[in-house]
């Protein structure tokens, strides 16, 4: 396996995983993935204004018997921060977050720094199971067993897939 | 013309639902669906405000052969506008949505909203691109609505409604169950 064949394990977890509906706000570190979602026709992908939006899609989804999971940035955790309170901590709706990082390993935009450092912390304290990706060949079972703690346990879960593993974006000096 | 009551409107619009799925937003038109009769397949909300359009979303791609309706408040819609977009985008033809709009924030102390104020919602669901997207002002207007709730389309509609509350109906409270019951109700098992 190349180590650029993560994104392609991921959706092959989320499929075998059932998930037919997701949610994205894009991110260059998602955008494989996106691709290969959208080329799915078992799957309905969501193009969210923002990410809290996601988080009534999902839970709509499953009030109706279907799986979905959220692609975000870490920038867009901090917007779900009531409806995964409100809404999926409360009834506790399964959740599944795939979160690409921003602002920890070798950023370029010190705008992102405050909120990639509180993204863990935030998610901890809302109590929902955290599982962190740093390298490659973790990918796809990471998200596989996040999945079954979400749709079997009814857990509200996040992956979060490191900066270190989908690289840091490119800014000219 | 006297003010539409907002309990008939919503008593109306979920009267004989027949296969309807409702979702209730925080928290006034919660109360209203509650006081229009307990049903498993109502989704009312307690919290999570702005999100109620976007359960309708989640509900009607999952259930295409059910029409899903959305009683939300005028509060609540302006808080997740960007739903209007993100939904017309999706165009499912088996969603409503009707903003119960007393033009107040009527949970918090009565406070004006935006649409008191000059602020169209049904203008901006019709620009995002809803299919039938209209403000009714009338008695007459609730019933062509009710007609067409079953019938295939994307709409919206922005129902003026005078400022009494009428006496607190309050539903079930524990979100779980709210959940529980209307998986079991929809889904069995």
């Amino acid at each position: 396996m190349t180590d650029d064949a993560w994104p392609d394990d991921i959706y092959r977890a989320l499929s075998d995983a059932g998930v037919r509906v997701v949610g994205i706000v894009p991110d260059a570190g998602h955008a494989r993935l996106i691709e290969l979602c959208t080329a799915d026709n078992d799957m309905q992908v969501v193009s969210l204004t923002s990410e809290e939006e996601g988080v009534g899609l999902v839970s709509g989804a499953w009030l109706g018997g279907e799986r979905g999971a959220l692609l975000m940035q870490s920038s867009g955790v901090g917007n779900c921060v009531n409806a995964i309170a409100s809404l999926t901590v409360s009834c506790q709706f399964p959740l599944l977050m795939l979160v690409t990082m921003r602002g920890e390993w070798g950023e370029g935009n010190p705008w992102q720094l405050p909120m990639g450092r509180a993204t863990p912390r935030v998610l901890d304290d809302l109590g929902m199971r955290v599982a962190t990706v740093e390298r490659p060949d973790e990918a796809g079972e990471t998200v596989t067993a996040m999945a079954g703690l979400a749709f079997k346990s009814q857990a509200a879960t996040a992956v979060l897939l490191s900066q270190r593993l989908i690289g840091a974006k490119a800014f000219q000096d | 013309m006297a003010d539409l009551d907002r309990r008939a409107v919503v008593r109306e619009l979920v009267a004989d639902r027949g296969n309807m799925l409702v979702i209730g937003g925080l928290g006034g038109t919660t109360w209203d669906l509650a006081d229009a009769g307990d049903d498993p397949l109502t989704f009312g909300t307690w919290g999570g405000m702005g999100n109620a359009a976007m359960l309708g979303l989640g509900l009607a791609l999952a259930q295409p052969s059910r029409p899903v309706l959305v009683v939300t408040g005028d509060g609540e819609m302006l808080m997740g506008l960007g739903a209007l977009a993100t939904i017309a985008v999706q165009a499912p033809a088996n969603l409503s949505i009707a903003v119960i709009d007393n033009e107040l924030y009527g949970e918090t102390g009565r406070q004006p909203t935006h649409t008191g104020r000059g602020v169209d919602l049904a203008a901006m669901a019709q620009a995002a691109g809803f299919d039938e997207a209209e403000t009714i002002t009338d008695a007459a207007g609730v019933s062509a609505l009710k007609g067409r709730l079953t019938q295939p389309g994307l709409r919206f509609a922005c129902i003026k409604v005078g400022p009494e509350n009428g006496p607190m109906v309050l539903p079930e409270r524990d979100g779980i169950t709210i959940k529980t019951r209307f998986r079991q109700a929809l889904l069995g098992g």
